[in-house]
């Protein structure tokens, strides 16, 4: 049976933005026919136990992803930048606020 | 119980995403109530005040009583949770307004006396709410009406004379703007769906149409602040549109609930009910009065 | 989807099934998690598919025996904490279901392997509620069995799998504690009640020690689910932590937890209690239970009846999209 006569519904990735200041986090999936299901789904679902204060939902089908075997050619480069991190740096113990 | 219970041998952590909250994610749940002063007002005449309170709260409560009768009926997961949602914010408005008209109306009953111990003609809600279940179409419908109508109302209530009273309204109609959100979408996907869909709806709203009338002419919030003219024009104008989109409206302008059925004379919020508000408050009351003294 | 090796990653260059599989156990050696678009073995995706569908499907039918009964609970405050309990339900199987589809199976489908009786759930969700005491126990004891399982699949191998867990758990502490307030309260309140208490007790008791599934030496899968850290402790184990974790909260409550061979045994630091009826186990699991033939036709039944609506959605769905090209092409 193809999925158009049974009526299902595409899947969404649900991302939330737990509070102010913070980036939107992925929480997980849902089934929605239309964006403004899946909207009010998300809000169901996700934030109702107040977790949120904005909510993405995005077909999941038109997400972009690196493929888990090109890990080393997306992220391996980043690895030797130490210089990126605060840690790199060696500052006296004795100087405040930094 | 502690949380030691929940960690017998202590090496199992339930937070494993250290964010540290106790019971779920969120926190700053609030008392819609908090600060607010809890006598009637000089100026307010506490009668009336108890008998919208009553007459919402009984709206309300029937209401959320006829959405739990879909748990584990729904056509999909997802809408489970979104008639649970609208069920337990109305249910949430009705224990509000039975406190306060418990204090209103000098008894000084709690929200279980009212919803427990009274008699179907003691009902004060309108007779729309008791109709039963009906299909999903049904309830998208009478939903989009009460929630449309209820809106307008609390929204109007929120400058009412009595503090507590506008306070529920003010919680009340960010609830209602969610729901007839959720009823006004899905009436548009009813409509516009499939053949059999749009026979759906317009069936539930052949069906509701003769009720609707005692929802426009509606005086219980009256004297609280809720002007019924101006309740009605924005219900109707609502309702217009949301039906437009819908592909639901008729070619003479008329909104298809007010035809082609007149409406049924008389009124719930007179204690005057359908047969079938007396089976659902059996149903809601049977272990309470099975055990009067009981505590729950 | 059938559980076969068709996964959202074949589109992933294969590397040689040897260098795939020294890095899949080392991952799992590290204590590292498995991301969905990992290469995993197929017998690593079955059992997560099969044990994450049965899960979710325990979820969805879970919320029967309690649901009946919001309708009817006695006071307007459990009413609403009844509600809100059985609502984490339906959102605790959607969290599920939702991790199994980062697997490549299709809800849908696993619903109707569900109706057709080819994927199980939970043999505890086909015993009756009889009185409104049974919410209360169920809370205290199956939602307490639940945590008890639970808690450790929150460090599963399986990411989505774990972190669909870590969200349960922290719903389902509420679920477990409104049970045994609402007992406590009961006890507090008439003879009749005390009665309904331990009456509720004495049926739940013997369903929940199946909940954590056959004894060890009858658990075949076992011990490959361990090895993948699917699972992190054996069902003797986690049934054990159950029976002492309860043992004290029955003795505060005052109810008689019904075995008389439960004792505290002050060598192994642990109870000992009587085994379990393991024929009925086995008599409810292959679907001969007091409520098999009712959970799954009201499933069913709501499933079937809901075809039409999520028909209707999709083709509103599908004719905005339409409409929506055609005003942009004109």
């Amino acid at each position: 049976m193809s999925t158009t006569s049974r009526g299902d519904w595409p899947l969404y990735e649900v991302f939330v933005r737990g509070k102010r200041g913070l980036n939107h986090v992925h929480v997980g999936s849902l089934r929605a026919a239309d964006d403004e299901m899946a909207l009010l789904h998300a809000r169901d679902l996700y934030t109702r136990r107040n977790e949120g204060v904005s909510i993405w939902a995005v077909r999941s089908d038109t997400i972009a992803a690196s493929a888990p075997d090109e890990k080393d050619p997306f992220f391996a480069p980043s690895g030797d930048k130490v210089y990126r991190h605060p840690t790199f740096y060696d500052i006296p113990d004795d100087v405040p606020h930094i | 119980m502690t949380d030691e219970d929940l960690h017998v041998d202590g090496e199992d952590d339930l937070y494993v995403d250290g964010d540290g909250a106790r019971w779920a994610f969120g926190t700053g749940f609030t008392d819609p109530l908090h600060g607010v002063d809890q006598s009637v007002p000089d100026g307010v005449d506490a009668e009336d005040l108890a008998a919208c309170c009553l007459a919402l709260g009984d709206d309300a409560l029937v209401s959320a009583q006829r959405l739990a009768e879909w748990c584990t009926r729904a056509p999909e997961l997802e809408e489970e949770l979104a008639l649970a949602n609208i069920g337990l914010d109305l249910l949430g408005q009705a224990r509000l307004l039975y406190a306060r008209a418990g204090r209103a109306d000098g008894t000084g009953r709690g929200e279980d006396a009212y919803a427990y111990f009274r008699y179907p003609e003691d009902f004060r809600n309108v007779r729309l709410a008791e109709l039963p279940g009906g299909d999903f179409a049904f309830t998208v419908a009478r939903l989009l009406v009460l929630s449309v109508w209820r809106l307008a109302v609390c929204e109007a209530l929120a400058a009412a004379p009595d503090p507590v009273l506008a306070a529920i309204a003010a919680k009340s109609a960010k609830e209602l703007a969610y729901h007839s959100r959720w009823a006004a979408e899905w009436t548009v996907r009813l409509g516009d769906g499939t053949g059999e869909s749009a026979g759906r709806m317009r069936a539930a709203l052949d069906a509701l149409a003769p009720w609707l009338d005692e929802l426009l002419t509606d005086r219980a919030a009256a004297r609280q602040g809720a002007d019924p003219a101006a309740v009605a024009a924005r219900t109707r104008l609502e309702l217009f549109h949301v039906l437009a989109d819908a592909g639901l409206d008729r070619s003479d302008d008329v909104s298809p609930l007010e035809t082609p059925a007149p409406p049924v004379p008389g009124s719930g919020r007179n204690g005057r009910h359908t047969p079938h508000l007396a089976p659902l408050l059996a149903e809601l009351q049977s272990v309470a009065r099975a055990h009067p003294d009981a505590s729950w | 989807m059938q559980e076969t090796e068709e996964t959202e990653g074949t589109d992933v260059k294969e590397a040689p099934a040897s260098m795939n599989m020294s890095v899949f156990e080392d991952t799992i050696a590290r204590d590292q998690r498995i991301e969905p678009r990992d290469w995993m073995p197929v017998a690593y995706r079955a059992t997560l598919v099969r044990q994450i569908a049965q899960h979710a499907h325990s979820e969805a039918i879970g919320m029967q025996p309690e649901g009946e009964w919001i309708t009817r609970a006695p006071s307007l405050r459990r009413k609403a904490i009844l509600f809100a309990k059985v609502q984490d339900e339906a959102g605790h199987g959607l969290y599920l279901y939702s991790a199994a589809e980062t697997l490549g199976a299709d809800r849908t489908d696993l619903t109707e392997r569900l109706i057709d009786g080819s994927q199980k759930y939970s043999s505890i969700f086909n015993y009756p509620t009889r009185t409104f005491a049974d919410v209360g126990v169920i809370g205290w004891f199956v939602d307490g069995a639940a945590i008890c399982n639970q808690v450790p699949l929150c460090r599963t191998s399986y990411g989505p799998y774990g972190r669909a867990m870590v969200r349960v758990c922290k719903e389902e502490s509420f679920h477990q504690r409104q049970g045994y307030e609402l007992l406590l309260t009961m006890m507090r309140g008439t003879d009749e009640q005390r009665v309904m208490v331990q009456e509720a007790v004495d049926r739940w008791w013997w369903p929940s020690l199946m909940m954590f599934g056959p004894p060890d030496d009858d658990s075949p899968n076992s011990a490959r689910s361990m090895a993948w850290r699917i699972k992190r402790h054996s069902n003797d184990v986690l049934r054990q932590r159950f029976v002492d974790m309860t043992v004290p909260q029955a003795r505060k409550l005052g109810v008689t937890l019904p075995d008389p061979g439960l004792r505290w045994n002050e060598e192994r630091g642990h109870h000992d209690f009587s085994a379990p009826d393991w024929d009925e186990l086995k008599r409810v699991v292959s679907g001969d239970g007091p409520c098999n033939s009712e959970r799954l036709a009201r499933r069913r039944a709501a499933h079937e009846e809901g075809a039409w609506v999520r028909r209707a959605a999709a083709a509103h769905a599908a004719r905005r999209t339409a409409r929506l090209r055609e005003g942009r092409a004109a």
